[in-house]
């Protein structure tokens, strides 16, 4: 039977995967993606405490109602994080994190 | 849900996950991405969260990837050259990940209900139909249906949001209107430096 550690393993291991991919890539777009992912991983950590843990007879709606918070905070975060990277694409020619080197020093 | 139906949309969500940070090209990244996110809907709605499930695909798996595929068409980003792997970076990448997958495997299985299954954590829709007939009275709607053996779900989402986070709903609103400000005022091209 699946019990709540199949899940919440799962949910660990998209959000390692997501941090790998944070870590390694190069590409700002893939590291964003990689970003929605790792959100999407804590979701998925939430919605299960959230059908674990029954309140009278129900599953607990605050952590669903905070789901639902992430995921609005996600979309406009994606907007605003995009339209950055167009304005950098704009002004460096290039996506990759190297071009982006300033605070460097 | 049987738990051939959970491994095959964990391993959905997973394997194209891994396809995410493996891919060369970007376009494969986006759509790899869509569909975990289809797969990680499945398994919310395993959860029994239907509202949740719908909007993850609505929301992440339609509005959010078509932006990114429109990002990635619109400045035509071509696939990553092998030429300059950086090879530290990608073994730190494994490591990081790998201590961190171990490290949330070995915490979510010393929790005291990591062994709970789902007909343990049962719900009692009836019960807590009675208890809401009984202290709600001006929400009929929810209690028929709970009575009725349905889990409204949609329904409960709404009551929590409108009852227990009015506040927070609207605070929400305030930051899409800012995001949406923001964006505008991003890509808006400064006249003086154009010039």
């Amino acid at each position: 039977m699946i019990t709540l550690s199949h899940y919440l393993v799962v949910s660990g291991i998209l959000f390692a995967l997501g941090l790998a991919g944070v870590v390694a890539r190069r590409n700002i777009i893939i590291i964003y993606m990689c970003l929605e992912m790792m959100l999407s991983a804590a979701n998925l950590t939430l919605v299960a405490f959230s059908r674990f843990h029954v309140l009278a007879g129900l599953p607990d709606y605050s952590a669903q109602a905070l789901v639902f918070f992430t995921i609005t905070v996600a979309a406009a975060e994606v907007a605003v994080g995009l339209a950055i990277i167009v304005a950098l694409y704009r002004s460096k020619q290039s996506v990759e994190v190297e071009s982006v080197t300033k605070l460097q020093g | 849900m049987p738990s051939l139906l959970f491994y095959l949309f964990a391993l959905i969500t997973l394997g194209f996950g891994l396809m995410v940070v493996l891919a060369r090209n970007p376009v494969t990244s986006a759509l790899s991405l869509a569909m975990s996110f289809v797969g990680l809907a499945a398994l919310f709605i395993s959860l029994d969260a239907f509202f949740i499930g719908t909007i993850q695909i609505l929301v992440y798996a339609g509005a959010v990837m078509v932006l990114f595929l429109f990002i990635i068409m619109l400045l035509d980003i071509k696939a990553e050259s092998d030429r300059k792997t950086n090879v530290a970076a990608i073994v730190g990448a494994i490591v990081l990940g790998s201590v961190l997958a171990v490290q949330i495997a070995t915490v979510s299985a010393a929790h005291h209900q990591s062994d709970l299954t789902l007909n343990e954590a049962a719900l009692n829709l009836v019960a807590a139909g009675n208890q809401m007939a009984a202290t709600d009275k001006d929400l009929p709607t929810i209690s028929k249906d709970l009575k009725a053996g349905i889990l409204p779900d949609t329904k409960l989402m709404g009551l929590a949001l409108f009852k227990q986070y009015g506040f927070h709903l609207q605070v929400m609103g305030l930051l899409l209107m800012v995001g949406t400000v923001g964006v505008v005022v991003l890509s808006k091209r400064d006249k003086e430096v154009a010039r």
